[in-house]
């Protein structure tokens, strides 16, 4: 493996390769998902895996792709944008494309990898559930989305691949939809998401009007180029794009959606919501870290104030959960936590590098819980226990990835977790090192706990668990690798490959990387997780059982407090939400019918009482009256003469005589 | 295809219809299916004649009008027969021809009680005349001809095929039915705007040299001939006339009985096209005729809109009824495109054009679609409604994507009126308030949530969960190939439109900019 | 020639004639009043005629058509009288008032 030397800067500029047809092609990533996504809904009825086989072949086709893209990015370092022009709307450029660098490559990595080893794993999990074509669609689908964004030259392609994402784990979290609690956990995922997209996208806007771009390196070279007008707008914009990333990446307070987000399968979970989807938020500060890094470092300190909260908050929720799942869910949480603030304490490469291992690690947990779940038929913990027996393997990989979960060395989770505590260390932020010591300790404590409960002791739940299938256990045990393996890539003083790989980039990095262990961090990070776990099994296999351990930490009122999430799904039921869709919207409904359409009504009502006014008083007694009066005044009259007309000829004689005369006389008078 | 340029090609899109509506009037009754296969062939026609049209317009000076002409209509008060089309009116024009063929093909086998095809079809055709017309007059007079053209076919269709249910009607003592009250109030409020609109055209014309052209009437008003209070009263009126056909808050009541009254096909015209009369009209006629005066209004055109987003969202969340809930949904979305025209940029009318094309498109597929399903389960109630998705797979699929096209999903065609619209307010034009432009900004995004949040709720009510006992010994019908032929056109055009907005933009844009550097300057 | 005495004689009959229209009750005796009305006219026809000296002696051929008339008149009119006599039993022109309003 040749080490690339991404440091040979000539003037601020990278010298890189331009990545050849490999880059040229890397659209492919991004399309062919789509495509595979249509094929399997018209065909996958009818082919004899359901549609799995497309599925399984298209990200088979991403794994190699990206494998060999992550080869030619080592031995050469790749960096290269693709636009495509989609439409001009005044002097804006709206483009999409795809992006070749060390960040997204790694990215296209830890997609193709996982997916692939979660497709697998889910052809014999999902076997004869309900909807299983439909199942593949949507999860290729988000493959696809998930390539949009980590693809993304700019930032409106981020704009749609976060929320194309955001879509595809509504349809996936709801997948069981026919229980209203399930598609009810999907709309808080996505209502909850769609909230931090407000701020995702307004930032977007204050970004792109103040530098008259979309393109993420013409705005990432203006903020390192001090660009006048962005200086006064870069704190807000910094604040609102973190807000996004707080939605997508479940950071405190607007995580709640994580956990629910579980109603899902399991390989869902393992997939978006553990190593992919929610590692989003994060690579979008990634993505963004030399503007925030030269233009609102204040928002740094921000972002890493809320990482800490997470990461402390979700993790002592953890402790807590009887669901395994759940606990996985605020493990992630939790983890997330470490990476945000990891990014803002300007430790970029150590954030990526957990999100990196986190992601093999955490996937490898997630789709262990899914293969005790598929075995045992239920997610809480108190129905398990014991299966370390019946199910040989799921516990030797789940034990794997609680160890580099837990951070001890040589697992994965060691490096990565060290690296962050080590730049917290170095930046002087004792405070935010010690909560993510405490952090480190809560992790493996509840890791433990959650060990205990599921594979130690006795079973309690009914029915006979035994081994999965080897479709489940095979990624299992290529996960596991990784969970050992994957830390080995960023040894400082050893081999710091990981560093050079993500930090190959059209934008410069600038950031503090130790090269050498930082022994305080290191043997603090290390004694708390031991610590966490020999607390863990002092109470849970020592001085109890694994039934009776959750009876010594029982401490009121904090228990009940952890229990219900620090009251904050209430909090927003009470009141952001019922208000909203129970009150204020019955009295804008109101208002509308009772005020603006009594309003209209009332309109036409006094339109109407004016005309029966003008038509009575004025039109029928006025000019219909006189009308009728002439007509009544003919027949009168007529009524009158006709009585002259008696029939009697000789009165008519008379008259005629008399008419003659008088004329006779007149003519003779008047003549 | 000389024939095409002069005017007459346009003129024959314009007119066809309403030849063909009179050619059915004089078949007999009896030959449904000779009715039935004429309109659909003579809208086809129109259609495909409009799409010519397209391959003769000159892209490359989309800012000027083309294939147009101008006889002498009414010679004794300088009216005269001016046509032509721009790249602002272009893709309207395309997207009615098209929208009307959707729709006569879903009436082939779904027409609304009473059975009529020949009144039905001849009315759409009729509607379809109006609706062409509206988009390539550049007569006033002529414009407001078709502009109230399409009152009465739409009258009809409401009054004579809608909804025969009895309702209460606040402040009125007696029930009535739907229809008639529905169809009523449409008509009177949309004259009531359209008869102020059409003082405001006189005013015009007696200011402005004694003529009805537009382009004209643009070329005084740019060089400062329309100022003062005079101006300001004659901008109030053309406000109202447009306003009221938008709907804008607080003008907006007819829109959800009219949609909830009127025919499957009745409200896919509505909101598909009729809506964009009023829209089309602040671009082509009030804005580039008054630009000053628009400049001091469009404080107030954006707080209405944000209020129309924010308030039209909140009635969503309210509603019980599936189509009142589409229909207050228009009400929300026309708000992005008027924040979007109000913020008199080339962001933001080009974020109004294609958020007219993206709402035209996904609503009338919604409409079609809650109008199909009313038709089927015989109630719009979404408390009785649910578990589409099972007894109804494809029109539940279809639903689904329609709801997230409508919510603004990136990559469909919703978005990018959404977005853009927000981007536009964000920096209107210099001279406005900003404050009042980002709070309106901010509300748009808030809405954005809303919208979000009751299309899902919608889509747990009545798309997810069991079916409930009632529908389950029913013999519902799924979607048939007709009603899948009149939709799968509008989910492939709103796909298009979402990866690939040029198809609008590289009509719009140079349209627009040209528009607004004549009016402001620079 | 003498005419004044003729001139008399025809106005009598004539007057004597109108009187026996407006008075007498009897159709019959109405009809002959006519009668007696034309032949006031005939004198008058035929004195003017002489007195004029007429070569085509229009007064006359005149005279000769008022007397066909008149016995035609006469025969309707007497068919119409025995007609109502027969009908009604009464020729009293009084009772035949069937033309009012």
């Amino acid at each position: 493996m040749v080490n690339f030397k991404p440091t040979v800067f000539a003037e601020g500029e990278l010298v890189y390769t331009d990545g050849g047809i490999l880059a040229e092609y890397a659209w492919l990533l991004v399309v062919l998902p789509f495509v595979a996504a249509l094929v399997i809904t018209f065909t996958g009825k009818y082919l004899p895996l359901k549609g799995a086989e497309v599925a399984l072949t298209t990200i088979g086709i991403i794994f190699l792709y990206s494998a060999a893209l992550m080869y030619l990015h080592i031995t050469s370092g790749v960096v290269n944008e693709f636009f495509i022009n989609v439409g001009s709307i005044g002097v804006f450029d709206i483009e999409f494309g795809w992006v070749v660098d060390g960040l997204s490559i790694m990215m296209y990595f830890v997609v193709g990898t996982v997916a692939l080893l979660v497709f697998i794993y889910a052809t014999n999990y999902m076997e004869g559930e309900i909807r299983y074509t439909f199942f593949f669609t949507s999860l290729t689908l988000f493959a696809g989305s998930m390539l949009v964004l980590v693809s993304s030259p700019t930032l409106i392609q981020i704009l749609i691949g976060w929320e194309l994402v955001g879509v595809c784990s509504y349809l996936l979290i709801g997948h069981y939809w026919e229980k209203k609690d399930n598609s009810s956990a999907a709309m808080k995922a996505f209502i909850t998401n769609k909230i931090a997209d407000v701020g995702l996208m307004i930032g977007i806007i204050i970004l792109a009007l103040n530098t008259g771009t979309l393109r993420i390196s013409k705005i990432l070279y203006q903020s390192t180029h001090d660009y006048e007008k962005l200086s006064t707008v870069a704190f807000v914009a910094a604040i609102l794009l973190f807000v996004g990333a707080m939605g997508k990446s479940a950071q405190f307070p607007l995580h709640v959606w994580l956990p629910d987000a579980m109603a899902g399968p399991t390989p869902v979970s393992a997939l978006m919501h553990a190593a992919t989807m929610v590692t989003a938020g994060v690579y979008l500060l990634a993505r963004m870290f030399p503007f925030y890094k030269a233009m609102a470092p204040d928002a740094l300190d921000v972002v890493m104030l809320f990482g800490v909260i997470t990461l402390l908050a979700a993790g002592l929720i953890a402790v807590v959960q009887d669901d395994l799942k759940k606990v996985l869910a605020y493990s992630t949480v939790s983890q997330l936590g470490y990476m945000v603030a990891a990014i803002g304490s300007g430790a970029y490469t150590a954030a990526l590098f957990h999100l990196w291992t986190h992601a093999f690690f955490k996937a490898l947990l997630f789709l262990g819980a899914g293969s005790v779940i598929h075995s045992v038929h239920s997610n809480s913990m108190l129905e398990m226990g014991g299966l370390r027996k019946v199910m040989p393997k799921t516990f030797a990989t789940f034990i794997i990835g609680t160890i580099a979960l837990a951070g001890l060395p040589p697992f994965a989770g060691f490096f990565s977790k060290d690296e962050i505590l080590a730049s917290f260390n170095h930046e002087g932020e004792t405070t935010f090192f010690f909560i993510a010591v405490l952090g480190a300790f809560i992790t493996a404590f509840y890791m433990t706990r959650a060990v205990s409960l599921t594979f130690l002791g006795e079973y309690r739940g009914h029915g006979h668990p035994h081994e999965s299938h080897n479709l489940m256990t095979t990624p299992l045990l290529t996960l596991s690798v990784f969970a050992i393996a994957s830390g080995w890539v960023n040894i400082p003083g050893v081999y710091t490959g990981f560093t050079d790989w993500v930090t190959t980039r059209k934008n410069k990095i600038v950031e503090y990387h130790p090269e050498s262990f930082d022994l305080f961090a290191l043997s603090s990070g290390l004694l708390a997780g031991l610590l966490g776990i020999a607390l863990g099994y002092y109470l849970y296999q020592l001085q109890g059982s694994a039934e009776t351990g959750d009876n010594k930490i029982k401490i009121q009122p904090i228990w009940s407090v952890l229990e219900n999430k620090y009251y904050l799904d209430h909090f927003y039921f009470k009141f952001v939400i019922d208000p909203v869709k129970i009150n204020i919207s019955k009295a804008v409904d109101k208002f509308n019918t009772n005020v603006i359409d009594r309003f209209v009504n009332g309109f036409g009502q006094v339109a109407s009482l004016m005309g029966s006014v003008v038509y009575n008083n004025f039109d029928q007694n006025g000019i219909d009256k006189l009308l009728n009066m002439s007509s009544t005044g003919t027949d009168n009259f007529g009524g009158k003469v006709k009585l002259l007309q008696t029939g009697k000829t000789q009165q008519y004689l008379m008259l005629f005589l008399g008419g003659v005369v008088t004329i006779s006389l007149l003519i003779l008078f008047i003549t | 295809m000389e024939l095409l340029t002069n005017g007459m090609g346009l003129s024959v899109v314009v007119f066809f219809p309403l030849i063909s509506a009179f050619i059915i009037t004089l078949i007999p009754k009896a030959q449904e299916q000779l009715i039935k296969r004429f309109a659909l062939v003579s809208s086809l026609i129109t259609f495909v004649l409009s799409a010519v049209l397209l391959f003769q317009f000159d892209f490359s000076s989309a800012d000027k009008l083309q294939l147009g002409n101008k006889i002498s209509w009414i010679k004794s008060i300088n009216a005269n027969y001016e046509i032509g089309i721009d790249g602002i009116s272009l893709p309207l024009l395309v997207l009615s021809t098209f929208i009307t063929v959707l729709a006569i093909i879903y009436s082939i086998e779904h027409l609304p009680e009473p059975k009529s095809p020949k009144g039905f079809l001849a009315l759409i055709l009729v509607l379809e005349t109006g609706m062409n017309g509206t988009f390539v007059a550049l007569d006033l007079i002529l414009f407001f001809v078709f502009f109230e053209i399409v009152l009465l076919p739409m009258y009809f269709m409401i009054g004579i095929w809608g909804d025969k249910t009895v309702r209460t009607v606040s402040g009125f003592k007696n029930q009535i039915e739907t229809r008639l009250y529905a169809s009523i109030k449409f008509f009177v409020f949309t004259l009531f705007g359209s008869a102020f609109m059409l003082l405001g055209f006189l005013g015009l014309y007696y200011r402005g040299n004694k003529t009805f052209s537009i382009p004209e009437l643009i070329e005084l008003g740019t060089s400062g001939a329309f100022t003062g209070t005079f101006a300001t009263l004659v901008f109030a009126v053309l406000f109202l006339g447009f306003a009221v056909k938008v709907p804008m808050w607080p003008l907006h009541t007819w829109l959800p009985d009219a949609h909830t009254a009127a025919p499957t096909v009745g409200s896919v015209l509505l909101a598909a096209i009729l809506l964009k009369l009023g829209s089309y009209g602040f671009v082509r006629i009030a804005i580039p005729i008054l630009p000053d005066q628009a400049k001091a209004w469009a404080p107030a055109i954006a707080i209405l809109s944000a209020i129309g987003i924010i308030y039209g969202s909140l009635a969503c969340l309210a509603q019980t009824d599936l189509k009142r809930l589409i229909a207050f949904s228009s009400v929300g979305h026309m708000g992005f495109v008027m924040l979007g025209i109000a913020s008199l940029t080339p962001i933001g009318i080009n974020a109004a054009m294609i958020g007219m094309v993206a709402h035209g498109v996904i609503t009338g597929l919604l409409f079609f679609l809650s109008g199909s399903m009313a038709h089927t389960y015989h109630t719009r109630d979404m408390g009785r409604l649910g578990g589409n998705m099972k007894l109804l797979p494809k029109t539940g699929a279809l639903l689904g994507f329609t709801a997230m096209a409508s919510l603004g999903l990136p990559g469909l065609a919703g978005f990018w009126g959404e977005f853009m619209a927000l981007l536009g307010a964000y920096n209107p034009l210099d001279g406005l308030n900003i404050t009042v432009f980002r709070t309106s900004m901010v509300a748009g995004a808030i809405g954005t949530v809303l919208t979000a949040g009751y299309l899902l709720w919608m889509l747990q009510r009545v798309n997810l969960g069991e079916p409930s006992d009632e529908w389950l010994d029913k013999d519902l019908h799924d979607a048939d190939v007709y009603e899948l032929s009149a939709w799968i056109p509008l989910v492939v055009l709103t796909v298009l439109i979402g990866v690939f907005p040029k198809l609008i933009f590289g009509a719009t844009n140079d349209a627009v900019i040209a528009m607004l550097s004549k009016a402001f300057g620079g | 020639m003498i005419v004044q005495p003729v001139l008399v004689v025809a106005a009598a009959l004539f007057s004597l004639g109108i009187y026996g229209i407006l008075v007498r009750r009897n159709a019959v005796m109405v009809l002959l009043s006519i009668e007696l009305i034309l032949n006031s006219v005939n004198i008058n026809f035929i004195l003017f005629d002489t007195m004029l000296a007429d070569t085509l002696m229009q007064g006359q051929i005149f005279t000769i058509f008022i007397i066909t008339i008149a016995a035609a008149e006469v025969g309707i009119g007497l068919a119409i009288v025995l007609m109502l006599f027969r009908n009604r039993q009464t020729a009293n022109i009084n009772e035949f008032d069937l033309m009012k309003w």
